[in-house]
């Protein structure tokens, strides 16, 4: 087996390629992408070609087999007749001939003309030919005297010839295409030895089949007209079928994208009792039940924003009159009674927390509700970090704790919403500052160009391991028995996480026993863009470090 | 005006909130007076003829904001909103109703009182000023110690704080305000505060002053930055 080189194949397959215009074959593939992409995602495409290329297979098997009988049959009736003729004139030919036993006789000829011309008038088509043959030494010769005399030395008639004059007798046949003076056309020759002392004389019968031929052709063409219409046919009813099924399942479709895109109004017309008409009815009842579900659940959402609403007036009310007391006694303070004097410094104390915890509680349930709305505008986050540290120097100085901030020289535009990015910050340093130890705190900003992102590093106890998701539940504290010293609400990290997720950013913890802690915040640089980095790492770089050398990697 | 006793009325449901607001407006100087609902509110206005109007947003019978509208109605007497809300409709429903400034429960007296001096805070200017803006054909013209604005020769009916708010603006008629300078300079905050104020202040006087308030000729936006004064 000869083994070709793929390369050279494909070198063919170029020069192939190089041969076809560049335009043909442009427009050739489009179409093929305009096909196969009409069957991916027609129905009615993909049945009306399934059934056209099925139906066009049956048809031309069965037209095949129509064409051949008919035309096996009529050439069966010519040859069976020729068959007889041929019989009755070799029988003939030999009673005429007994008398000569030499080939070379002199009055054959006129006997064999006189066979020959006898045995063509008695054939009921005139133009129908018969020849006798005689083949001896150099004599070649043929009776009666034909317009074209060598026409059975044709080569399409050789073999037939070959086995006329073969060892066996018997009547031999072929069609051939042969010209006998006007052109060449189709006959049957069918031919007989005549026996004529020891050589036989040949005796053909040459029939013209140009009725049989044209009978044939004709029905050729019916068959073929008729497979072609009623595969055509077949193509149209499916087609037509087809789209009263695909029609429905279409304007199911679409009324389906609509009610997704919250038009809730919008139904299936039910015609009739059939399928089609149960699919529109199940389809708009389940239509219906969503939009009742839905119509519900919007409901049940202003009602919890309702009830947020009044709580929160029904609760400031109150307290306002009791934050209005307090700073009444705190500011006369000095007039009473130690004891007294200390419970109301307590008092203002706690009502500062006690509002703190309110306004979180509301803040976080306008979340729940999914209230909570975000104001993004393109925003520098430079000035938001330095105003933030800034508000905390007093409580860092407090704790004894340096805050460093680490921000890049030009401007970090983002489009963000301010004031939840500075509540999120002011949380984050926050905590660091309460949990740092008395330890450096480091803010850092950075940005690349799709997203930006701060970390809140301090070197305070640190998370035990899987605490890092823990830290952001609500009302979740990592040590219970741990004194407090700012008295935060416990939902800080709660909302913050919120905050962020509202941007589509991402708020992550790190944190490690004794290495201390690192919060991350990273926030699209445009509003709803999908994150997928961030410029800083969660894992501060020492920590990294301190994690390679353990177990033996370079970082 | 006897700026020491200013009389202010409380328009307040809760009897406990009233009474100690009552408590610490005495002993900050001022003269207060109360109403508990809505629907009394307006003869008690009418009586007690306040400097200044403490209003309740949550009121049974009549809704603050149906007395806010009232009162601004017939005065212009500065009005400032106790608001339980944090809801930006609530907060620009009140000031579009034409209350001045807003103060967010719970608040702290000294907040409140600060909120209620600033609005006080008037007729320090006694030069004579006249003033004028807009563009040929369509100017105004301000008398600053007079109080009045005219317009073709009538005058415009202004609030104490749209007052103030033109001058502001009609004195440096170049000059571009950022909303912050203008909360500062017409409300008299010294920290950042809801800008909201500004802008439904601003609507609220180019709906007096504008022949057409969609297309502002006097106070133009300068977008991005803030608001000017619109000269020839």
């Amino acid at each position: 087996m000869v083994r070709i080189d793929p390369l050279i194949l494909r070198a063919r397959r170029l020069r192939l390629r190089r041969i076809v215009p560049q335009a043909v074959s442009r427009r050739v593939r489009r179409l093929w992408a305009v096909l196969r992409r009409q069957w991916r995602r027609s129905l009615q495409f993909r049945v009306v070609g399934i059934t056209l290329s099925l139906s066009a297979a049956l048809v031309l098997a069965f037209s095949y087999t129509v064409a051949s009988l008919i035309s096996n049959g009529v050439l069966q009736n010519r040859i069976d007749q020729t068959t007889v003729n041929v019989g009755a004139g070799a029988a003939y030919a030999t009673q005429e001939l007994t008398g000569f036993t030499q080939l070379d006789d002199p009055s054959l000829p006129t006997a064999a003309n006189k066979i020959a011309v006898t045995l063509q008038a008695k054939l009921s088509n005139v133009a129908a030919e018969v020849v006798m043959l005689r083949r001896a030494g150099n004599l070649n010769v043929s009776w009666p005297k034909l317009k074209n005399a060598d026409i059975m030395d044709s080569p399409q008639v050789n073999r037939m010839r070959s086995l006329v004059t073969g060892l066996k007798p018997g009547t031999y046949q072929q069609i051939a295409t042969l010209d006998i003076g006007d052109g060449p056309k189709k006959y049957l020759v069918m031919g007989t030895p005549v026996a004529l002392g020891s050589e036989p004389l040949e005796l053909y019968y040459i029939v013209p089949l140009q009725a049989e031929d044209e009978l044939i052709q004709f029905t050729g063409v019916v068959v073929t007209g008729t497979g072609i219409a009623l595969v055509a046919l077949l193509a149209l009813i499916a087609a037509m079928m087809t789209r009263l099924v695909v029609t429905p399942v279409r304007v199911a479709a679409r009324t389906a994208q609509r009610l997704s895109a919250g038009l809730l109004d919008q139904r299936m017309v039910v015609r009739g009792e059939d399928d089609l008409a149960r699919l529109a009815a199940a389809f708009n009842q389940m239509a219906a039940n969503l939009q009742r579900q839905i119509v519900r659940l919007e409901e049940m959402s202003r009602l919890q924003r309702r009830f947020t609403s009044d709580v929160s007036h029904e609760l400031r009310t109150p307290l306002t009159t009791v934050r209005m007391a307090a700073d009444l006694l705190f500011s006369s303070r000095d007039e009473f009674e130690p004891a007294a004097a200390r419970s109301a410094e307590l008092l203002q104390a706690e009502l500062d927390r006690f509002e703190g915890l309110l306004t979180d509680l509301l803040e976080i349930s306008r979340f729940d509700a999914g209230f909570a709305a975000l104001d993004a505008e393109p925003t520098d986050l430079v000035p938001i970090v330095r105003r933030v540290t800034g508000q905390l120097e007093s409580l860092a100085e407090r704790c004894k704790v340096e805050l460093k901030v680490v921000v890049p020289d030009e401007e970090v535009i983002a489009e963000v919403d301010p004031r939840r990015v500075e509540r999120v910050l002011r949380n984050l340093v926050g905590n660091a500052v309460e949990h740092g130890e008395a330890k450096p705190v480091v803010v850092t900003l950075a940005a690349d160009g799709s997203a930006v992102a701060v970390t809140v590093r301090d070197h305070g106890v640190g998370l035990k391991p899987g605490e890092e998701k823990l830290v952001f539940n609500r009302f979740w504290r990592a040590d219970p028995s741990r004194a407090r010293q700012t008295g935060g609400t416990g939902l800080g990290l709660s909302i913050s996480l919120e905050d962020a997720r509202l941007h589509g950013g991402w708020l992550e913890a790190w944190g490690a026993p004794g290495k201390g802690a690192q919060f991350r915040l990273t926030l699209p640089a445009r509003n709803g863009d999908r994150l997928v980095s961030s410029p800083l790492r969660l894992v501060p770089d020492d920590a990294r470090a301190d994690e390679a050398a353990l177990i033996g990697e370079t970082p | 005006m006897d700026r020491m006793r200013a009389r202010v009325l409380v328009v307040d449901d809760d009897p406990a909130l009233a009474e100690m607001l009552g408590i610490v407006l005495r002993s900050e100087g001022f003269l207060p007076s109360f109403v508990a609902d809505g629907e009394r509110a307006l003869a008690a206005f009418r009586d007690t003829r306040p400097d200044i109007v403490l209003l309740d947003l949550m009121l049974p019978g009549m809704s603050g904001i149906d007395v806010c509208r009232s009162i601004r109605a017939e005065s212009g007497v500065p009005i400032v909103m106790l608001t339980a809300k944090s809801d930006t409709v609530d907060v620009v429903l009140g000031l579009e109703s034409g209350a001045d400034d807003y103060v967010m429960k719970p608040f702290k007296p000294k907040e409140l009182v600060a909120r209620m001096r600033a609005r006080l805070r008037r007729g320090e200017d006694v030069a004579p000023e006249l003033l004028t803006i807009g563009p040929p054909g369509n100017q105004i013209t301000i008398d600053v110690p007079a109080h009045t604005v005219m317009r073709d020769g009538d005058e415009v009916k202004l609030t104490p704080l749209e007052f103030d708010l033109l001058v502001a603006l009609a004195r440096k008629p170049r000059q571009v305000f950022t909303r912050e300078v203008l909360l500062e300079q017409v409300w008299g905050y010294r920290h950042a505060a809801d800008t909201r104020l500004v802008n439904v202040h601003v609507q609220r006087l180019r709906a007096k002053i504008e022949p057409d308030p969609e297309k502002p000729e006097i106070i133009l936006t300068v977008r991005g930055v803030g608001y000017k004064a619109g000269t020839g």
